[in-house]
């Protein structure tokens, strides 16, 4: 893309600061456009026009504004914030902005400080290129020129215009070089910069019929979720959210995971990233960072830049499925991100919603959300870009604002329930109050490809759980010996279903769970269960019963 | 720079901590100011906000006294910064960093903002080294390592000073050689509470540093408190590489003055009324706990707070939780049996104790013994309530074995009064407590 600058800019674009309250400015400036970026103050900080107002501008500022002082000069873009893409994002860590954050550390050490600005490409880095055209093709827009390696992935070139192609490369090149040229002068590039608040273009949405395995039997079996689809997953603290996230972007049937760690902890990132390098994905053998994309902005680091990461990943999450790929976009947590809206918000003093939150809190997320789906690309390939999202909801409780918000879009709610975490059942995904609305969809693919006793096994597993929990009650009052034998089976049986099924040691061999073992699992509780009620009603005992139904196995 | 003094005396209005001035020519957001009181006191404040040319000052310390027309405000052209030197070990300051010892302030090798730098999150070493607290509950079932962030959950009434002065006792790190440094932060601390501590740091074979805001002291100082000791920890730890312990308590009122300020800046109340940036405020403080891959020394935090009517969804240890890497939870009903330390080992938690357990850290049946005794005392601790309708009589064998071994776990293993056990001591009792009971542990 190309910036169209008026004669005029230079002069307009350059103004000076006159107010400063938390992570926003006011300027004096004219010829801003809302939502362009800005570089302000001799520090050059980041920052975004999000309201104009008379003769000046408000802007939000992605740093930390403290030293920031009156009357410093604050410089326009003429352009909106945007992402860098191209080949070399795999295996990067970023930051909202997209400053890779290992070459930051490499030149300002273990500290973060403010007005450095980082490309996200290394434009040094030489790939070879391997044409799929050649010169005098037509070209649609959105069409494959070529593509480099990089690593196990063919990172393709999509053409930004129609045209026919002069010249096209074959060999090494770096991202400053031309990849050819179109007709009419125009240049093919190797990088395009990308507005992050713009939904990339496709050519349509496609309904989803395929689900997107995640490695977790519960989510699996009892609420699956689909390729190109929403999830999200509240739960206090201390329920093991992050570990669930995590295993999922370990283990999740997808090529390519772009995981935001927005507001959450600095440590677990590190204890993340250590992990990934010495894991393997499970799907295609290969090293779990290379198909991985990271984006941290942790509590401790700028407020606004928080709210940019969700936009910052979701757009390289795009980008990799306008190339035809499986993309999964995990992001811990979409709390986070809501208290930095509010917390721009209020500094903006607009006027509040519920809890304090924006009254666009609700609109901002589900057109968010909208960004998910299986989709023909321009390029007629099929990609898809699915989202599993974790929420934070303040002491537990899910009536607040951003849970709700979440619930009237998302199609999969898997709550994770503080109990079942004291009791350190994990993932402690509670099978009542969750739900998929996937469910229906999906069936005739579980039925066809894994097993037709797919849908039975799960109404005997939901069937179990629900005799159990009603059976529950009555325990309490009469204890266990209390209850007739069928019903003491059923109380082992449902055990085995909570401890056997549903729980998942994330620290062992069995964190990750094809849909085989799944089925072969409850399989084999479902049939133990069958083969000692029979025992039952012969006349056994039901120590004896138990005893021999686990041994016949 | 400027290349003069700024001195304003347009100050147009004050409001509790408050300060406006008008007609300043160019303030900077966080810069350092002095207020020079009309009977010559000066206090320090910090520039809050600027409207044109309006700035709001923020106060560490008490306002009365100011007025409009007599009283001066000095701006400095820099952020709050700390002096530092190796020289502080040992000493004790009050919550402005001024010496409370009796000798004089020592000199400073650097001086570094207060605030400080978030830690670039690749340049973040996984924590997995242990420290030995000395208490079972702890040690055994919520290790702590170094670089953790782990708050003790206290309600009123319970002690926690004591369990934060037994962890200051005796806390110990796998390499002895090692140099350890415990920096104390005290906000709002009463009299009778300062006494303790003082008794205790005095004791300590290791070096500390103490902050102390006293009860009587200005609320303000309390939202700055915490960052020099945060600050100083750093300065021990990334450039001397020594292994610092944060001890911070209680934060409880710290956040009270956060919601103070926040009230006073007529800003929307969030959640019983503290203000919406809570999180992000309390982040920049937790958050700079952790380990640095190629340097030495590490800052491991333990913050105290006191959670309001022993509600754990209170906002102060919510946000706490979902920010720190576990929570150790003090129960009032096993403080009632007389159990010391009190600590309810089911909501407990320590998040990176995976790490940091077993072979080659602490020893290679650790993660084995914990969780079957997690697992059996959870199981006795759901039998409590069965008892407590059908009776002990109504219940078989095997269920009041369990609920013996979770009242044994709570007198044997939990309780050991100011006794230190080291993490094989810890472990050989609860492995004995377990065969006691039948349980196989291979």
């Amino acid at each position: 893309m190309t910036v169209q600058r008026t004669e005029h800019s230079s002069e307009h674009n350059v103004g000076h600061i006159k107010g400063i309250s938390g992570p926003t400015v006011t300027v004096d400036m004219q010829g801003l456009k809302l939502y362009d970026r800005v570089y302000v103050g001799r520090a050059m900080l980041t920052g975004e026009v999000v309201r104009l107002e008379g003769p000046g501008a408000i802007i939000q500022v992605y740093e930390d504004t403290r030293g920031l002082g009156m009357g410093e000069p604050v410089k326009g873009t003429g352009n909106p914030l945007t992402v860098r893409l191209g080949p070399g994002l795999l295996a990067g860590m970023f930051d909202g902005l997209q400053r890779p954050l290992e070459r930051l550390r490499e030149e300002t050490g273990p500290f973060i400080t403010t007005g450095k600005e980082l490309y996200a490409l290394d434009y040094m880095k030489q790939w070879r290129f391997h044409p799929l055209k050649k010169p005098g093709d037509a070209v649609r827009m959105g069409e494959r020129l070529g593509y480099v390696e990089e690593g196990p992935f063919k990172h393709y070139f999509l053409s930004h215009y129609d045209g026919a192609i002069l010249r096209i490369i074959d060999g090494d090149f770096s991202l400053n070089d031309s990849l050819g040229e179109l007709d009419g002068g125009r240049d093919m590039v190797g990088c395009t910069e990308w507005p992050v608040r713009t939904p990339r273009p496709i050519r349509r949405k496609l309904p989803s019929r395929e689900p997107l395995i995640t490695g977790q039997r519960s989510i699996d079996m009892l609420f699956p979720l689909s390729r190109g689809g929403t999830a999200v997953f509240p739960g206090g603290f201390g329920t093991g959210k992050t570990i669930l996230e995590q295993s999922i972007a370990k283990f999740a049937d997808v090529e390519i995971v772009v995981y935001v760690g927005c507001g959450e902890r600095g440590n677990e990132m590190a204890e993340m990233l250590e992990e990934f390098v010495t894991l393997t994905d499970p799907w295609s053998g290969r090293k779990l960072t290379e198909r991985t994309v990271f984006v941290v902005n942790t509590s401790n680091m700028p407020v606004a830049a928080r709210e940019a990461s969700i936009y910052t990943a979701v757009t390289m999450a795009e980008y990799y499925r306008d190339m035809g790929y499986h993309v999964l976009l995990l992001a811990d947590s979409l709390s986070r991100w809501a208290e930095a809206l509010r917390e721009i918000s209020s500094s903006l003093e607009e006027m509040p919603g519920e809890e304090g939150y924006p009254t666009y809190l609700a609109s901002r997320l589900s057109s968010f959300f909208e960004r998910a789906g299986v989709v023909e690309t321009l390029s007629g390939e099929l990609g898809s870009l699915s989202m599993i999202l974790s929420v934070s909801p303040p002491g537990g409780d899910l009536t607040e604002p951003v849970t709700q918000a979440c619930l009237r879009t998302a199609g999969a709610f898997l709550m994770l329930d503080t109990s079942l975490a004291h009791r350190r059942h994990f993932p402690a995904i509670n099978w009542f109050q969750s739900y998929s609305l996937y469910e229906k969809e999906l069936a005739p693919h579980f039925r066809e490809k894994v097993s037709p006793r797919w849908e039975e096994l799960k109404q005997k597993c939901r069937e179990v759980l629900r005799r159990e929990e009603s059976l529950r009650e009555v325990t309490e009052l009469v204890g266990i010996e209390g209850l007739q034998d069928a019903d003491r089976l059923l109380m082992q049986v449902a055990e085995r279903v909570r401890t056997e099924f549903l729980g998942q040691n994330a620290y062992t061999e069995d964190a990750f769970s094809p849909p085989d073992k799944t089925i072969d699992r409850i399989g084999a509780i479902v049939e133990f269960h069958a083969a000692a009620s029979e025992k039952l009603k012969q006349g056994v005992l039901l120590e004896e019963a138990v005893k021999t139904s686990l041994n016949a196995k | 720079m400027r290349l003069s003094e700024h001195i304003y005396r347009t100050i147009s209005s004050i409001g509790g901590p408050l300060v406006f001035v008008d007609k300043v020519f160019s303030a900077r957001i966080g810069e350092m100011v002095r207020i020079v009181y009309p009977d010559n006191r000066r206090m320090d404040g910090e520039v809050l906000k600027i409207d044109g040319e309006t700035v709001l000052i923020q106060v560490y310390g008490d306002t009365r006294g100011l007025d409009v027309e007599n009283s001066s405000i000095i701006f400095s052209e820099t952020v709050k910064l700390a002096p530092l030197s190796p020289d502080i070990i040992g000493r004790v300051f009050n919550g402005s960093f001024l010496p409370m010892d009796g000798m004089p302030l020592f000199i400073p090798e650097k001086q570094s903002p207060i605030t400080g730098f978030p830690i670039n999150p690749s340049a973040r070493a996984r924590p997995e080294e242990f420290i030995e607290t000395g208490f079972s509950c702890i040690d055994g079932l919520n290790t702590l390592v170094k670089g953790q962030k782990l708050p003790i959950f206290s309600a009123a009434g319970l002690p926690s000073k004591e369990m934060a002065a037994g962890i200051l006792r005796n806390a110990r790190l796998a390499d002895e050689t090692k140099r350890f440094v415990v920096v104390f932060a005290a906000l709002g601390l009463t009299f009778r509470e300062y006494s303790f501590y003082r008794t205790v740091l005095q004791e300590m074979r290791t070096g500390f540093v103490a902050f102390v805001n006293m009860a009587d002291d200005p609320v303000m100082e309390r939202l700055l408190t915490p960052r020099f000791a945060l600050t100083v920890s750093e300065y021990l730890a990334f450039e001397l590489g020594i292994d610092v312990l944060v001890v911070i308590t209680d934060m409880t009122n710290y956040c009270d003055a956060l919601r103070e300020v926040s009230t006073a800046r007529e800003e929307l109340p969030g959640r019983r009324g503290y203000p919406g940036y809570m999180y992000s405020d309390l982040a920049s403080l937790y958050e700079r706990a952790g380990k640095v891959k190629g340097l030495a020394g590490s800052v491991t935090m333990l913050p105290v707070l006191t959670m309001p009517e022993d509600d754990i969804t209170h906002p102060i240890p919510d946000l706490t939780g979902y920010i720190t890497e576990g929570q150790i939870v003090l129960s009032r009903d096993l403080h009632r049996k007389g159990i010391f330390p009190p600590v309810d080992v089911l909501p407990s938690l320590s998040r990176l104790m995976q790490h940091g357990i077993g072979a080659g850290h602490t020893r290679e049946d650790h993660r084995k013994v914990s969780n079957l005794l997690y697992k059996y005392y959870a199981k006795g601790r759901d039998l409590r309530r069965l008892e407590a309708i059908v009776g002990r009589d109504g219940m078989t064998d095997s269920d009041k074995q369990m609920l013996d071994l979770a009242g044994a776990f709570e007198q044997e293993f939990v309780n050991q009064e100011i006794k230190r056990r080291t993490v094989h001591e810890t472990l050989d009792a609860g492995i004995s407590l377990l065969k006691r009971f039948g349980v196989v542990v291979e």
